[in-house]
């Protein structure tokens, strides 16, 4: 306590009571409505810090060329100019582009689910000799920065002769991983092994167990790794850079970049690129919104 | 880790089918290409010739060469920034939406659209923005009667601007983490803090933070090893210029591997950068048992 609050505590009314003020701190109400008031305030601030570039994307892309270099800048266009579209998927083949990002991201997408959930199944549920060690030496893959795997990679894959092919770009995800490995174990962790047992009891041999047990009731696991494994792979530079070279080839991220080289300042057109290639994730994650963040909270808070 | 089902004969067969991708993985993903990294290091490679032993060579050259140092002091300025301010505000965004206010649902969305939006297509946006004439950021100081800046094209601003647009595009993931460790804490925690007349600061201090404190520590750790790999930006807005002020380690590596076809001195900078990671890995490590707090 401080002096001060001692001398009021010691000012007593007749009654014996401290006199009656209106005392800010002591009125819940207020202060709740203030403390709300604020908390509105600073996360409208950071949401407009966060939306704005979205915006500005999807102005500036429906904008007539000119009208990009006025002062102030104008938010809502004038003239719209659907035609940005048309004329940014026409100005090099992505039709192409757009089917590749497909194709790489769904074979990505069911390598990782098969061969991840297989690996899972027996780090959480089988019992064998050196399971631990080989489950922590999968873990400490995690601490390898891509670029130091990244360059005997390309070797071994030109010298088979896989560079200019799709083939480096999705036959690694049907080797597991051990990020995939990690969250779905984090999962089946959760699954009682009762359930294993029983079904065994019933003569269920390992593949059942898996299949028919396991598989169904990890749905909200797997859905979570599938909507990362898709987003990653459609968002992906780096690999596209290195492997592929053709221009029916490339898909929508490396194609984008390559547009920007081509057609570098005409940003009405860029924009509407920008807006092409981050449509898809975005419908996805409007739709499973509660997917992605159980994965982040899975993959990140259990120990 | 010690319950499980125990084999029976014949379902060995079963265990080597799901093990096999896991196996291959290892050995063609990671362990195989680690040691050959190390091997390759030690030689003059362009991939087409067969490669020369060079021996420490590229080490030695390593240690002279002044856009290696200048990648080195890159990193070190983006992932220092870069991790604690984001770390710092996702905490403060988490905190202060984790009451019961409207609209919630809402600003978690907006927070989250960055991290699921790729970032080429970002990295464009902002490229736009930080543009010197018609950009829209140079606009809006102009309009508070400031000096407009030449973001990408000055050496002195393109680091920070590589900076802003990486916190900005990890706020919300830090934040979903924040939030789930936050609502992980028990309310009994601040109920007896309250009866025993704690104000917002202790609890805060002596409650939110030593129990947010594993998921503080999973997020710089996972946000501080993407850090030190950030490539898609700079290749998309400066292409580590201007005057390598924003080439990174990982930058220099790309370009000395794929563009020179110097494999070996590549590798030998790839096998540096693994040595700085796993160092800070293994302090993080040590000091998390000191000071991360499970509430068990």
């Amino acid at each position: 306590m401080t002096s001060s609050e001692i001398s009021t505590a010691e000012k007593l009314t007749p009654s014996g009571k401290p006199p009656r003020k209106f005392n800010f701190r002591q009125s819940r109400y207020l202060q709740g409505r203030l403390t709300a008031l604020a908390s509105h305030a600073i996360l409208l601030f950071g949401a407009l810090f966060v939306v704005v570039p979205f915006i500005w994307m999807l102005s500036t892309s429906l904008k007539a060329a000119g009208k990009t270099f006025v002062f102030p800048p104008q938010w809502i266009p004038d003239p719209v100019v659907w035609q940005n579209y048309p004329d940014m998927w026409n100005a090099l083949p992505f039709n192409s582009f757009f089917l590749n990002s497909v194709k790489i991201s769904t074979l990505n997408t069911i390598g990782q689910l098969l061969t991840c959930s297989m690996g899972a199944f027996v780090f959480s549920v089988l019992k064998f000799r050196g399971r631990d060690a080989l489950f922590l030496g999968l873990i400490a893959t995690l601490m390898v920065p891509y670029q130091v795997t990244l360059i005997p990679t390309f070797i071994l894959f030109s010298k088979i002769g896989w560079v200019g092919t799709h083939l480096p770009l999705w036959v690694p995800a049907f080797w597991g991983g051990a990020f995939g490995t990690f969250l779905l174990r984090q999962f089946y962790m959760t699954i009682p092994l009762d359930l294993a047992e029983s079904a065994r009891m019933d003569g269920a041999n390992i593949y059942q167990i898996f299949r028919y047990i396991y598989v169904p009731m990890s749905k909200p696991a797997m859905a979570a790794l599938g909507i990362f494994t898709f987003m990653w792979s459609w968002n992906d530079l780096l690999n596209p850079l290195i492997y592929v070279a053709k221009l029916d080839q490339l898909t929508l991220t490396i194609g984008l970049s390559f547009f920007q080289n081509q057609y570098g300042g005409k940003w009405t057109l860029m924009m509407a690129g920008a807006v092409v290639s981050i449509l898809p994730i975005l419908i996805v994650f409007f739709f499973a919104q509660k997917y992605f963040i159980q994965g982040i909270a899975l993959s990140g808070i259990k120990r | 880790m010690n319950g499980g089902l125990r084999l029976k004969k014949g379902e060995r067969f079963w265990l080597w089918i799901f093990l096999a991708p896991t196996i291959v993985g290892l050995l063609i993903g990671s362990l195989g290409p680690v040691l050959a990294a190390v091997g390759i290091s030690f030689t003059d490679w362009d991939v087409i010739t067969p490669p020369t032993f060079a021996g420490l060579g590229n080490y030695q050259r390593l240690s002279a060469d002044p856009t290696f140092a200048k990648a080195i002091r890159n990193t070190a300025y983006y992932v220092g920034v870069m991790v604690p301010v984001s770390t710092v505000l996702a905490l403060l965004l988490a905190m202060v939406l984790n009451q019961k206010l409207r609209a919630v649902t809402w600003y978690r969305t907006a927070y989250f659209l960055p991290v699921v939006s790729s970032t080429v297509a970002v990295s464009l946006v902002w490229s736009w923005m930080y543009a010197k004439d018609f950009g829209l950021l140079n606009f809006l100081l102009r309009s508070v009667g400031l000096e407009p800046v030449a973001w990408l094209t000055s050496t002195q601003w393109a680091m920070p601007a590589i900076i802003i647009m990486g916190i900005w595009g990890t706020l919300g993931q830090g934040m979903i983490i924040f939030l789930a460790g936050l609502q992980a804490i028990a309310p009994s925690y601040y109920e007896a803090a309250e009866v025993d007349g704690a104000n917002a600061l202790q609890r805060f201090w002596r409650i939110t933070v030593p129990l947010i404190t594993p998921s503080l520590f999973f997020y710089f750790i996972v946000t501080m090893i993407d850090a030190f790999q950030t490539f898609e930006s700079i290749y998309i807005m400066t292409r580590g210029g201007p005057v390598n002020s924003t080439t990174t380690m990982v930058y220099y590596i790309y370009r000395n591997a794929f563009r020179n076809f110097k494999m070996g001195y590549a590798s030998a900078q790839a096998i540096v950068l693994f040595l700085i990671i796993m160092v800070l890995t293994l302090i993080y490590w040590r000091m998390q048992e000191k000071w991360v707090v499970y509430d068990d």
